[in-house]
């Protein structure tokens, strides 16, 4: 396996995340629990996916078809920690704080690193349109909203995590557009 | 195979997913903390902690002791700048609109503090005086200890975030304890109309 580091870099992010300081830090504000805290956690299941044999791999392919139920599943897991209940409870209820630091790295981390290599062209064009997509209108509402969505944060934080979807969206668009232009595109 | 095999798994994946959203969301009614709190409250009324409250004249009371009428209860503090500070005139004017049912022993308010280390009962007073209070009916109280303050707050679903200038944020509303002292509902505190139809209608019942 060429890439035996990468199981334990997942482990060591996990690990990182996890310590009492660095979670108290990074659910200090929605902005670092939605930006930072869950997509880390998320790209330390990415790298623990590295870990899987191939004969799992072989067994796999055959419920995974161009990475369809892989990135259905890390899509729905998203969906959840997108919501603001979700942000707020994961501050106040030990076990769903729990159900995060498990289900983010498993349920999205690890199928998405299965399944994003499999997928062609067209699974990858719908699924980066709706991350797009989804970033303007998660940005939009929490710029937009004129009350408190997480009682666990302020007003400012949450119009702070809107900007930030709003500039996370363009940035992916312009990437995107930017990789058309100029860049070489497989569409097998 | 492997075609219909990955739609199995995919219909299986958006089944279970489905079914998860519709826990997480009280079956996609509870997109925020906030609603999920007034539907589970509505929907499983809470007992409230027996715990030690002094008022603002000093004395000492608890729940047991207002048993028997219609509770309408806000968490405040005293030294709120903000929106908050409206909360005070909120309950001066139920105060005013109530009055019958007041007097006739059915109803009464209260504000409890949940910052109790700053507001005392001349606080507390201070605070009723100037938000407008004009007799009986509206107990401003506090918390005798911390640890009550924390089971309160449990219970009541309220959460209050330090708003960096010294101050609070908090997710103000008019919680309704029924006459057996049973949390029974939690509605928006910047709407004293729809607490006191609340409170006339059950009264009518």
């Amino acid at each position: 396996m060429p890439a035996g580091w990468k199981p334990w870099f997942g482990v060591t992010l996990w690990c990182l995340l996890a310590l009492p300081p660095v979670r108290f830090m990074l659910e200090s504000s929605m902005t670092l629990q939605m930006l930072v805290q869950i997509p880390l956690l998320g790209l330390s299941g990415w790298w623990l996916a590295a870990s899987h044999t191939d004969r799992f791999d072989n067994v796999l392919t055959r419920w995974n078809r161009s990475g369809i139920s892989g990135l259905l599943l890390a899509s729905l897991a998203s969906i959840i920690w997108m919501l603001p209940r979700a942000l707020d409870a994961s501050l106040t209820i030990p076990w769903i704080e729990v159900a995060k630091f498990a289900g983010v790295p498993l349920l999205i981390g690890v199928p998405a690193a299965i399944s994003w290599p499999r997928a062609g062209f067209v699974v990858r064009g719908v699924l980066l349109i709706e991350i797009v997509a989804m970033a303007f209108r998660l940005g939009w509402l929490y710029l937009d909203s004129p009350v408190r969505l997480c009682s666990n944060y302020l007003i400012s934080d949450q119009q702070q995590l809107g900007k930030s979807m709003l500039a996370i969206g363009v940035a992916i668009s312009l990437l995107l557009a930017g990789k058309l232009l100029w860049g070489r595109i497989d569409t097998d | 195979m492997s075609l219909l095999r990955t739609l199995l798994a995919s219909l299986l994946i958006l089944a279970g997913g489905v079914a998860v959203l519709a826990a997480a969301t009280d079956g996609f009614r509870a997109f925020t903390s906030e609603t999920a709190r007034r539907i589970d409250v509505r929907e499983h009324p809470r007992a409230l902690p027996m715990v030690a409250l002094q008022t603002a004249d000093g004395r000492a009371i608890d729940f047991a002791a207002l048993r028997g009428r219609w509770l309408l209860v806000d968490f405040i503090y005293t030294r709120c700048m903000t929106y908050c500070s409206v909360q005070g005139g909120e309950f001066a004017q139920l105060q005013r609109d109530l009055a019958q049912p007041i007097a006739a022993g059915q109803v009464a308010l209260l504000s409890i503090s949940f910052d109790p280390a700053h507001d005392d009962p001349m606080q507390l007073a201070a605070y009723q005086r100037r938000s407008g209070d004009h007799g009986s009916g509206w107990i401003a109280a506090r918390p005798v200890n911390t640890p009550d303050l924390d089971a309160l707050m449990r219970v009541f679903g309220v959460s209050a975030v330090p708003d960096g200038l010294g101050g609070f944020v908090h997710n103000a509303a008019i919680a309704v304890v029924n006459p057996r002292g049973m949390l029974v509902a939690i509605l928006d505190w910047d709407a004293p109309g729809e607490a006191q139809q609340f409170i006339q209608q059950r009264l009518e019942q």
